[in-house]
């Protein structure tokens, strides 16, 4: 997956970061302001540095990482398993489907950050709404992924294996699970992704610590440079864990890779 | 082996509300090896469905052994055009498919699937993935798995017909070599004269959808046979009654049309 460059194409993209910063540079201390858009309270790359130094040496980092991770963590962990369970079973069954997928559809196109309010409200704590808040966003995408998984299952191969002597219950374990495990890891990697985008925001109006909440009171607070550690910290952290998802399927199914390579 | 016997008896299984297989009987002893020949579209691999037991039929019956098919069963085992190994099990996990299916321990089964990559000449690609094989290893990784489970038909669906001429013909020697230890029964389809008149021990010509056998030519070329096979007189003069019954239009004197014409012995 990852794409080796030759040096002249590696220097060429270093550059291409650095002439941004550049501009950001001196965009923020000229004050640039062009009517629609001003960098008067942009704070400087110099700055945005030097406040993530500091963040990096306070212990507040890791309270507010901890914080968020859990978070994300817990609603990201409901969702896998919901999704997938239920994927599985309204792919399989059309009397599942029928059955459960509806209410499912109506609430889908709702984005996740339209709970919020909702969600103050039905749960007791906020901690808890934050959680329900990541599960909703990253639900949709695994389940989604893991019922177009098991639905585009070959025929052909579910045929054979009954052929060969598998019951249904072979013929799910050894032939659907493993045929929809692409599809599912997919879901799994964009939802993490939508988990971390549903949590800043979550986190911005109901948090008390938090990564996203982190960069909503330096708003507030006034703290412009630490803004944008937030952002920074929330690109990487949310990127870094759908990576990891990613890997760690890959490494679960070796064969999905080679047949990409020599086909 | 004495097992295998097969008796389809007026046989008609519909399709989508048409017949797509009308008033077909054969039988076959065990041990035989019979090709189904007709144009594409006839209503071949149906008549391989419903013995896979993939396909209920309409009317008719169809036993092996005596005993009528019901569902899918390891004794029929079946072999398609393209492959349908799982992309996600090793060679070697593919072929012993089978046996896990019946709760033979990992060992064993793979020790038997061993033998068996052997037989079909892989014994040095049980850990490749079947993406990494060329397609006529693919399709003998097929045959193994399927002859793990002791057959008593192999139902072949036009198994070498995505496969290169020189690959296709390499297969055909190698099925023969492997029937010739096993001799399971086979119904094996084909569109392709040549690969019929050189495999069978008696060629079913089939019409047109709905389709219904039209001509049964017994084939006595001895065994083993090798390539040099299609070349002789008697190949060619039999391959062109085969051309007549499948392209009445393209020959414009039609001799024996209908007529088993059994070869000089």
């Amino acid at each position: 997956m990852a794409a080796t460059y030759k040096p002249e194409r590696l220097l060429l993209r270093a550059l291409s970061i650095a002439a941004c910063v550049l501009a950001w540079q001196w965009a923020s201390t000229s004050h640039v302001n062009l009517g629609l858009v001003t960098f008067n309270n942009v704070p400087s790359p110099k700055e945005v540095v030097a406040a993530a130094g500091e963040l990096i040496q306070s212990p507040k980092l890791l309270t507010h990482l901890g914080a968020s991770i859990y978070r994300v963590f817990a609603g990201y962990a409901a969702a896998a398993v919901l999704g997938i369970v239920l994927g599985l079973a309204i792919g399989r069954s059309r009397f599942l489907e029928d059955a459960l997928l509806p209410p499912l559809e109506v609430l889908r196109p709702i984005p996740a950050v339209a709970w919020i309010p909702l969600a103050i409200l039905m749960f007791p704590s906020s901690e808890l709404s934050m959680v329900f808040i990541t599960f909703i966003g990253a639900l949709f995408p695994i389940l989604l992924n893991t019922i177009h998984g098991v639905e585009g299952v070959d025929r052909r191969l579910i045929a054979s294996a009954r052929s060969l002597g598998s019951g249904a219950a072979s013929v799910f374990t050894e032939v659907v699970l493993p045929a929809a495990a692409p599809s599912i890891v997919t879901g799994l990697s964009i939802g993490m992704g939508t988990a971390w985008f549903c949590l800043v925001t979550a986190e911005m109006i109901s948090g008390q610590f938090g990564i996203g909440y982190y960069t909503w009171s330096s708003y507030i607070v006034q703290n412009y440079p630490e803004i944008i550690v937030g952002m920074l910290f929330i690109g990487v952290f949310g990127m870094g864990s759908s990576v990891l998802v990613r890997k760690a399927g890959n490494a679960l199914m070796p064969w999905y890779f080679m047949g990409r390579k020599t086909s | 082996m004495t097992q295998g016997s097969i008796d389809i008896a007026n046989l008609q299984v519909d399709l989508g509300g048409r017949a797509a297989l009308h008033e077909v009987s054969l039988s076959a002893r065990p041990g035989e090896f019979i090709c189904v020949l007709g144009p594409s579209g006839c209503g071949k691999s149906t008549l391989l469905g419903a013995l896979a037991g993939h396909l209920d039929p309409s009317h008719g019956s169809i036993r092996v052994d005596g005993q009528p098919v019901q569902g899918p069963h390891p004794d029929r085992g079946l072999v398609f055009q393209q492959h349908t190994l799982f992309p996600w099990k090793k060679v070697i996990d593919n072929v012993a498919f089978g046996l896990k299916m019946k709760g033979v321990p990992r060992g064993e089964r793979r020790q038997q699937a061993r033998a068996l990559l052997k037989l079909v000449g892989l014994e040095d690609y049980e850990n490749s993935y079947p993406s990494q094989l060329s397609g006529g290893m693919q399709q003998r990784v097929e045959i193994a798995r399927v002859l793990i489970n002791h057959p008593r038909v192999l139902l072949m669906d036009e198994p070498f017909g995505a496969l290169d001429a020189q690959t296709r013909l390499n297969m055909q020697e190698l099925l023969l070599e492997v029937w010739a230890r096993i001799r399971t029964t086979v119904i094996f389809i084909t569109h392709d004269i040549d690969e019929a008149l050189f495999l069978a021990d008696r060629i079913l010509v089939m019409s047109p959808r709905p389709g219904r056998i039209i001509d049964e030519i017994r084939l006595d070329f001895p065994r083993p046979r090798h390539a040099g096979l299609v070349t002789s007189l008697e190949f060619v003069r039999l391959k062109r009654h085969c051309l007549d019954l499948l392209h009445p239009r393209a020959l414009p004197h039609k001799e024996n049309h209908g007529i088993t014409i059994p070869t000089a012995a």
